[in-house]
């Protein structure tokens, strides 16, 4: 790993600061991607500004129809908290679902969404759940915020606060993990919100990154059933194509994961 | 540089980073502690961890300065008394291992699996626990047989 310089602020504030202060600054969140990349060389940020202890970025919070949780609150956090548990279950699961238990215990929501892995699993449910990104500027609507594999609206020192959850009448995720990375290679989460709207957001298939599968969804607004995904042909157009499955491969793994999903909840 | 403060395996112990030290080499290179392994050094194996503020991290992918202020604790720090922590008793017992190699991580990710989930482990949870270790000789089922032992064996202690 090249030099680096640690710097550890205490309020969002700082954190910006300390990032337009810096050569090249980068956010450090959980870690369980930058440190491995640094360790690789593949990034050699002049300053590493550690925001997961921020507390203005921790806690969860229900109230009413949403979820507010910190970003930097780890996978095994949420997965624990009663609150969630008990306002969105499948967003709890699936964050108890994503990497292996040493990673959730540091792992977070808000560096899952910055980096926006293909196969990252925070993604789709924040799509399908059709969440609002806080960071220390502005809210972005989650339609807005994925635009492409480990691309996002944010901006350079733009740092994610919160993230703000719809709560769904149901939701469920279902992924199909790669036998060996345990990474998605195909995620599916459905939710059926409270006005009556059906949103399905869909990880680690596409090559575009995460997106909204509107054939599952009309599907599902007319019947919210497995049989009704049935019939559909998912188009591999735009699904990756590599060692571990084709793009018509993921394009039918896309389907059975959205069966699974809603079968699991039906 | 930076010096930082942190209690591991009881003791408080200060050291000299850099601010790019890993934590697994302020324990192997700087503490003498060779008990946490390296195996992989991209954070799928698991052979390194050990416990921060008594949760089991990986402690390659995390800086020495970040534990500052930390408590730690490695295979090294189990043992009580001179006597083995039940669930290096249920290893041996169980012979959970061929090389060795993944062992520590494996006990410690155990410990924490027990902290977890409590001392009622059934198969299919602990395979699916192991998910961040990576056992290379075993085939894994001794070092499943070992860990729900263990887990009993720390419920009647």
């Amino acid at each position: 790993m090249y030099e680096t310089t640690y710097h550890r602020p205490a309020s969002v504030a700082e954190a910006v600061s300390l990032f337009s202060n810096a050569s090249d600054g980068r956010f450090l969140a959980g870690g369980q991607t930058l440190i491995p990349t640094m360790k690789q060389r593949l990034a050699a940020p002049s300053d590493v500004i550690d925001v997961g202890k921020i507390a203005e970025m921790r806690g969860i919070e229900v109230s009413g129809d949403t979820v507010s949780i910190g970003a930097a609150m780890t996978h095994a956090e949420v997965a624990a908290s009663e609150a969630v548990r008990g306002a969105i279950p499948a967003l709890a699961g699936m964050a108890g679902m994503i990497g292996d238990p040493a990673v959730r215990h540091r792992g977070t929501l808000g560096g899952s969404l910055a980096n926006n892995d293909p196969a990252a699993d925070y993604p789709a449910g924040v799509l399908a759940l059709g969440a609002t990104i806080h960071t220390d500027k502005r809210e972005i609507a989650a339609e807005d915020f994925f635009q492409g594999m480990f691309s996002t609206a944010l901006e350079d020192g733009e740092v994610i606060t919160r993230v703000v959850f719809q709560v769904p009448e149901k939701a469920a995720y279902a992924k199909f993990r790669n036998p060996a990375s345990g990474y998605a290679m195909a995620g599916v989460f459905v939710a059926r919100m409270k006005d009556g709207a059906v949103r399905v957001g869909v990880t680690g298939a596409s090559g575009n990154g995460v997106f909204r599968s509107s054939e599952i969804e009309q599907a599902l607004l007319g019947s919210w059933s497995a049989e009704a995904i049935a019939p559909l042909a998912i188009s591999p157009e735009d699904m990756l194509s590599d060692i571990h499955g084709s793009a018509a491969y993921r394009a039918n793994l896309v389907k059975v994961m959205a069966r699974r999903a809603v079968a699991s909840i039906a | 540089m930076s010096t930082i403060a942190l209690k591991v395996n009881g003791k408080d112990v200060s050291a000299e980073v850099e601010d790019r030290t890993l934590l697994v080499e302020l324990l192997r290179e700087e503490l003498k502690l060779t008990g946490t392994h390296i195996g992989c050094d991209t954070s799928q194996c698991g052979a390194c961890v050990v416990h921060v503020d008594g949760v089991a991290m990986k402690s390659c992918t995390m800086f020495a300065i970040q534990a500052d202020g930390a408590e730690i604790r490695t295979i090294e720090g189990v043992a009580q008394q001179g006597a083995l922590h039940p669930m290096q008793a249920a290893f041996a017992e169980h012979h959970g291992l061929q090389c060795g190699f993944c062992t520590p991580g494996m006990i410690m990710t155990a410990i924490d699996m027990v902290r977890r989930l409590g001392s009622d482990l059934d198969e299919a949870t602990i395979r699916h626990e192991l998910e961040g270790n990576i056992c290379r000789c075993t085939g894994y089922q001794n070092i499943v047989k070992a860990i729900q032992a263990g887990a009993r064996a720390m419920a009647s202690q």
